[in-house]
């Protein structure tokens, strides 16, 4: 059984070290000249106005709790999802209940943030 | 020493895997120049060797000898780091695309696939999930504000379209009653793929595709009028090359899982009825695949150079208003033909 995982591992391992390859090269190659203008930020451009570690649209973090409930929900779906078939040979229609349910449950939770307007971006 | 054995298979599989990849990849670029010129008539690269070939080679040679700046106001180690995350992940997705049958070579039997194990698709959307982590480390480390919202709108983007991609997806597992890629591809015999079957998953998916791997009409993280470069404004020399290689390399395996998905794999319509001999079924099986991904991939380029870019809100509005219902819509359609036809 594990032994099917070892060419997983190993192109993990030739990854790995060719992007580290590719990432040092930079280095090795080129000339390295820096002075402090080049090294400015955004160089050849307009003078950045204000500081990068400002604070962020809270949208940005609204979207990202919707990823996680409902992305666990796919995951959720999977397992149902390979054994769908089977379950319909034993069970017949009521294998489809229990999934119907989970899923009205979350689409009313959908339902309820897409009339709070939290899905709207403007 | 058949554990040796078997390693050495492997090992051998992988590197002509990888070498394959950089090549396709490289001529990806190429092509998508040219195929730009001749859609905009203009003539494309046509100066380094025949019609232009040798260009990929010479911009990455130029690339190479570039001086790589790290600016004063980025975070060194992160900046770094970022391209390392984006090229690994795009490498390391390869590990379970099938391209092809079981062989037999030498008295033992080959799979042509890196590795056939039964969390293959968990795998691809376990590492294209990290990938978003590249994205974001380099539009944070940069220093800048057009990297910084290069790499939040981008990250915003490719979780907002996984849960559709996700959703298209269990579509697909309802059918084959596996997340083993190799058991997909069985699963499509005949005229039996995915796409002919649930064509909103394969609609959902196609977009959701466009938006994970930031190409036009989804491309705003490096919309080039607002953010200049977006995540990578800020690099240059190879680690700007390894975000260009990783975003292209993405595009083949989007297109790659596209393919293994919902067209059919490797399989080629009815092939073992014609009574060919295996190696030959194999090499057309094989060949059917890598043209199923170049036809996928000529989509791609073809939808980038003629449709215009959305704008930030209609693009998160169709991820979650539309692509998210019709995915859903998608599961209970596949659920709803197994129970009434039971295929």
């Amino acid at each position: 059984m594990i032994e099917q995982y070892i060419p997983i591992f190993l192109v993990i391992g030739v990854s790995v070290v060719f992007s580290m390859a590719v990432i040092a090269s930079s280095k090795l190659f080129g000339p390295q000249r820096p002075d402090s203008e080049k090294l400015s930020t955004y160089e050849s451009g307009m003078k950045p106005v204000g500081g990068v570690r400002e604070r962020i649209s809270i949208k940005y973090y609204l979207v990202a709790m919707l990823f996680i409930v409902f992305d666990i929900e796919v995951i959720f779906v999977y397992p149902w999802g390979v054994e769908f078939k089977k379950l319909l040979g034993e069970q017949g229609i009521s294998a489809l209940v229990p999934m119907i349910i989970f899923l009205v449950v979350l689409e009313l939770g959908y339902l309820y943030v897409y009339k709070k307007g939290g899905l709207k971006w403007d | 020493m058949e554990l040796l054995i078997q390693a050495g298979i492997a090992l051998a599989k992988i590197l002509i895997v990888i070498t394959v990849m950089l090549l396709t990849v490289s001529y990806l670029v190429y092509f998508e120049r040219k195929i730009s010129a001749w859609i905009q008539n203009r003539r494309g690269p046509n100066r380094v060797g025949w019609y232009g070939a040798l260009q990929p080679f010479a911009d990455v040679f130029k690339l190479l000898l570039k001086e790589d700046i790290v600016p004063s106001n980025a975070n060194k180690f992160i900046h770094s780091l970022a391209p390392f995350i984006t090229l690994f992940v795009s490498f390391a997705t390869y590990a379970v695309i099938p391209f092809g049958p079981d062989i037999k070579l030498f008295g033992r039997t080959i799979q042509l696939a890196l590795a056939d194990v039964n969390i293959g698709v968990l795998y691809v959307l376990a590492l294209t999930s990290l990938g978003v982590y590249g994205l974001t480390f380099a539009g944070w480390s940069s220093g800048s504000k057009y990297s910084l919202l290069g790499g939040i709108r981008s990250s915003a983007q490719m979780i907002s379209y996984e849960v559709s991609m996700g959703f298209s997806i269990a579509g697909v597992i309802l059918l084959s009653e596996s997340l083993r890629p190799m058991a997909i591809v069985e699963s499509q015999y005949g005229f039996m793929w995915n796409a002919l079957i649930q064509p909103i998953g394969f609609i959902t998916i196609v977009v959701s595709a466009f938006a994970e791997t930031n190409r036009l009409p989804f491309d705003l993280p490096e919309a080039e009028p607002e953010l200049v470069g977006g995540y990578h404004t800020e690099y240059s020399s190879m680690k700007f090359a390894g975000f260009f290689l990783a975003e292209y390399a993405n595009m083949i395996i989007a297109s790659a899982m596209i393919v293994t998905l919902y067209l059919g794999g490797w399989q080629f319509p009815y092939i073992d009825k014609f009574g060919l001999s295996m190696g030959l079924t194999a090499g057309i099986q094989v060949l059917s695949f890598l043209l199923k991904m170049a036809l996928v991939l000529f989509f791609f380029i073809w939808v980038r150079w003629s449709i215009p870019r959305f704008r930030y809100d209609q693009l998160m509005n169709l991820g979650w208003k539309v692509m998210f219902p019709l995915s859903l819509l998608n599961l209970i359609w596949v659920a709803a033909l197994i129970m009434i036809f039971n295929i």
